[in-house]
């Protein structure tokens, strides 16, 4: 019936994909592996509470920076995620469809920008008409880049909603704005989530757009208006000097960042199977 | 189709403003006019974006014009500034990322959709995201002293095997264009994985059920059906993915050697557009320099929009041939 | 959630900001020659004076040059002068001139990563050139064997590490390799940013000491300090006088006193000086300060430090490798504050 070839095919091809599978997942746990070893069994109280010493003497750390990703983080998110959730929004619930392939196709195109060119732009932008570097232009740049994958994801999932719950709330009577708010929004609440969670973890790593907006610190930056540290331009900055305590830190701060990134992953699965998803 | 604007049939509205104020009431205008506002931002911003890369380069282009684009010297100092080794370098990159890592990502997307049990499969899957969530500082920090020795060590193997072509003819110092390519790979596999296999996931069963009930083997049934089914959302992925490998930054000057040259060999190191611009904003002096490298960026930029314009043809003709 | 998390960072940044209020904070950037002693100092500032903490970005002396003319730092830092038309731009661009400080001395070394060798090495300037410019390609070349007959070099390729970034470094080593190779001189030059015929790029001081020390056969310039913190092998170089000199705070403040006299605007190159015992690769490295500052708080914070820099500032400077500046030019100096309006 099933002939020796295609049996063999089917055999060959099939472990191929799990033998995918298996460098995929190796390499990823190869490099947290690695972190933990080389940034986490070294970490040490110093790390979240000290600020940077004079270079080439131990003891430093990285307070200042940890406290400058979290206010970029937080007005990036002010920024990108109300834009970019009704962005997606309107895509998914409104849109006519010439008006709306061009909202998507120049949301992809924002999406392509490096982030270094969306670093130039809040520089011209901002940082030179304002005369210093600030807060306040990092977290617009992250901003900016938080809109497209919001838009994008927020669009997804919305569309992932079965048409069916819509056409059964619109049924019942229920506006357009209605049924998008207590019962698309609703269903398609875990996605949105993870979305939102992905989104800040792709932009709690970025470091391009930092280098002239941000800039960097050495102490404490009140305010929004002064430059600030951030912990992963400290990460490369640290990375590639030649200083084994600098090396170190930045070993220790790629533990830190990608254990924060984690948890945020982890409470956003945490949400999907709290509130019973439609996603598997 | 307008639906009922109202669920209070009690009070019966009357007259125009009423009636006007009842539809706004009802917020589906308000709701319009909010997303549509925010949908627009995007082309303000985007629209301010080109408007500023245009005005800040706007010496340069006068200067040079076109032959930006096929100059292949940059000297700051003469003066001389040409786009091309930086155009070869980010295309070249970006494409041995994408050789590598199409196979290997829709490859293990299949393995978790379609074989591994979902356990399994939600924990690999969770595990393969968490690659994605890590910043490309640390690829790069893992890319100088984890993969760049590794290929050291392994170089004469590659040679031994691939060394009579050109692409891996020259000495090798560890950092260069293949070793970019490599790192690029790892960062954009994720993307692929795991929109890939979202995508297959949702694709219907009775299509699967219909291929095996006519014999075909799971390979076939996947390979046959269900991939066809979801290439546009692969596509999509892959899209993704080549849009995250053109604009990569950090990662890529840390391991790329930083050399403005076109050589044919992936061995020798190279510069890509956007490692040039890290390098260099801060410190360039004169409008010429810096709309040089303000107009690399609009370069860069050009690229994207030329690759998104492929992405948008493909998956045209795709869905076109598929069978949604 | 997010509003509890938002709220709690709001109450964050305020606090912080009241912690800081009273505080005048300063920005600058440029060099990262000098950057371990400028860190240094502006910790040890810091720490008697915690009102004013100054952030020094070491982001290449091109960056410093950039940044202070577009207004985005309150001074830059620099190892290479600037020239006559930077200043002019700045003069155009901000509205007042911009002073040169010289706060160290340093040296340029190269320094390399050669297995099996552990021996300084004597490099003529010729050579030098030689290798930068491509044409001595293998550490055995006679060139190099010629200068180092107890030392046995590999038949390996040499791998040659610069700058990526625009630097004082950079324009301090081409400098001397200007003077020492006509070929150089024409070829190349000497700027902070230049066109370099081979070689793989590093940011930063820091960033070239990295990638030599992780590329087996190279070599590369750093500043003094770099290679003596990471204990990288460096060369010594052949002076003027003839003879093969290694970087020290002997040598290089003997390069310094052979300097007939310093120019008003303290813009001098001091490589390849004549003298006995001199380094001939070693460099002032100055603070580029606006003649105006409108900000009175800052003007007087940055009046202060310099003259604390050339006070007890200088004290620290051994310590790190850096020679501390003459007398004659602290003297010239300290009445040059006054420039500042």
């Amino acid at each position: 019936m099933l002939s020796f070839r295609r049996k063999a095919v089917n055999a060959i091809m099939l472990s191929l994909t799990g033998v995918c599978t298996i460098l995929a997942v190796g390499t990823l746990l190869f490099i947290l592996g690695y972190l933990f070893f080389h940034g986490g069994t070294s970490l040490t109280i110093n790390f979240f509470t000290k600020l940077p010493t004079p270079v080439g003497e131990a003891g430093g750390g990285m307070a200042n920076a940890l406290l400058g990703s979290a206010k970029l983080l937080l007005l990036a998110s002010c920024i990108g995620i109300p834009i970019g959730f009704l962005g997606g929004v309107y895509l998914a619930e409104f849109g006519g469809s010439s008006f709306s392939f061009v909202v998507r196709y120049t949301t992809d195109l924002l999406n392509g920008v490096p982030s270094i060119v969306i670093g130039i732009f809040a520089y011209t932008l901002i940082v030179l008409p304002q005369g210093h570097f600030s807060t306040l232009s990092g977290g617009l740049a992250l901003g900016v880049m938080m809109i497209p994958i919001a838009i994008r994801s927020s669009e997804d999932f919305l569309r992932a909603v079965p048409v069916s719950l819509r056409e059964g709330a619109m049924a019942l009577g229920a506006s357009k704005a209605k049924t998008i708010l207590t019962v698309v929004i609703p269903a398609a609440k875990a996605g949105l989530l993870t979305g939102i969670m992905l989104n800040l973890a792709r932009v709690a790593g970025e470091t391009a757009p930092l280098i002239f907006t941000a800039f960097g610190n050495r102490y404490w930056s009140p305010g929004w208006e002064q430059p600030t540290a951030a912990l992963p331009v400290m990460i490369y900055t640290y990375a590639i000097s030649p200083y084994p305590d600098w090396k170190q830190q930045a070993w220790s701060a790629g533990f830190v960042l990608l254990m924060l990134v984690l948890t945020v992953n982890i409470f956003a699965r945490m949400i999907l199977t709290k509130r019973g998803s439609t996603a598997r | 189709m307008a639906a009922p604007s109202t669920t209070d049939f009690s009070v019966r509205p009357s007259g125009r403003a009423s009636a006007f104020w009842q539809r706004l009431r009802s917020g589906d205008d308000i709701a319009y006019v909010i997303t549509l506002t925010c949908a627009m931002t995007i082309l303000a911003i985007t629209a301010l974006l080109v408007f500023e890369l245009f005005r800040n380069s706007a010496v340069p282009r006068h200067q040079f014009g076109w032959s930006f684009l096929i100059t292949s010297t940059w000297d700051p100092v003469a003066g001389q500034f040409g786009a091309l080794p930086f155009i070869y370098g980010t295309v070249i990159t970006s494409a041995l990322a994408l050789f590598m890592a199409i196979p290997l990502g829709v490859g293990a997307a299949i393995f978790l959709a379609e074989l591994a049990p979902a356990k399994i499969s939600n924990a690999l899957t969770f595990l393969i995201e968490l690659l994605a969530a890590v910043p490309s500082v640390i690829f790069g920090l893992l890319g100088i002293f984890v993969l760049v020795p590794a290929l050291v060590a392994i170089e004469p193997a590659i040679r031994a095997v691939l060394g009579w072509t050109p692409l891996f003819s020259g000495p090798f110092y560890g950092v260069s264009v293949f070793s970019a390519g490599v790192v690029l790979t790892v960062m954009i596999i994720p993307f692929i994985i795991s929109i890939s296999r979202e995508v297959i996931l949702a694709v219907p069963t009775e299509q699967r059920e219909g291929a095996l009930a006519l014999g075909a083997t799971k390979w076939e049934t996947t390979w046959d059906v269900v991939i066809p089914f979801a290439k546009k959302g692969i596509m999509g992925s892959i899209f993704l993915a080549l849009a995250r490998s053109l604009g990569e930054t950090m990662a890529v000057t840390m391991v790329i050697g930083n050399e403005p040259k076109i050589h044919s060999s992936l061995f020798a190191p190279g510069y890509s557009i956007a490692a040039v611009i890290a390098n260099e904003f801060s410190e360039a002096t004169g409008e010429l320099y810096l709309g040089s490298l303000i107009e690399l960026g609009l370069v860069l930029f050009g690229l994207t929009i030329i690759i998104n314009g492929l992405a948008r043809v493909l998956v045209l003709t795709t869905t076109k041939k598929g069978t949604s | 959630m997010t509003r509890r998390i938002a709220i709690l960072n709001v109450l964050l940044g305020t606090a912080v900001t009241v912690a800081c209020a009273q505080q005048i904070p300063i920005n600058a950037a440029g060099a990262t020659f000098p950057y371990p002693m400028y860190s240094k100092w502006f910790d040890e500032y810091h720490k008697k004076f915690p009102m004013v903490p100054i952030n020094y970005a070491s982001i290449g002396s091109g960056g410093g040059i950039a940044q202070v003319t577009a207004g985005t730092v309150d001074f830059g830092a620099s190892d290479g002068p600037m020239t006559d038309m930077q200043m002019m731009e700045f003069q155009n661009k901000r509205g007042s001139a911009i002073l040169h400080f010289p706060t160290v001395l340093g040296a340029v070394v190269p320094t390399y990563n050669i297995p099996g060798v552990t021996a300084s090495l004597n490099f003529t300037g010729e050579a030098l050139a030689g290798i930068f410019l491509g044409k001595i390609t293998k550490w055995d070349d006679p060139e190099l064997t010629k200068a180092n007959p107890g030392v046995k070099l590999p038949s390996s390729n040499i791998v040659v590490v610069h700058r990526s970034d625009g630097s004082g470094t950079t324009y301090v080593w081409a400098d001397y390799l200007s003077k020492m190779s006509k070929e150089w001189e024409t070829k190349v030059g000497k700027a902070t940013s230049v066109n370099w015929p081979v070689g793989l790029g590093g940011k930063g001081n820091e960033g070239v000491s990295g990638s030599i020390q992780q590329t087996a056969n190279s070599i590369g310039y750093v500043e003094l300090i770099y290679a003596v913190q990471n204990k990288m092998s460096y060369g010594k170089v052949k002076n003027a006088a003839g003879e093969f000199v290694q970087a020290s705070l002997a040598s290089v403040t003997a390069a310094a006193a052979g300097m007939k006299d310093m120019p008003e605007d303290f813009r001098v190159s001091i490589t390849n000086a004549p003298g006995k015992g001199v380094y001939p690769i070693s460099s002032f490295t100055w603070l580029l300060i606006p003649s105006k500052i409108a900000n009175p708080a800052k003007k007087k914070a940055i009046k202060d430090f310099l003259a604390w820099m050339l006070a007890d500032g200088q004290k620290l400077t051994e310590a790190l490798s850096y020679a501390p500046l003459p007398k004659t030019v602290v003297a010239k100096e300290v009445k040059a504050i006054d420039k500042i309006q």
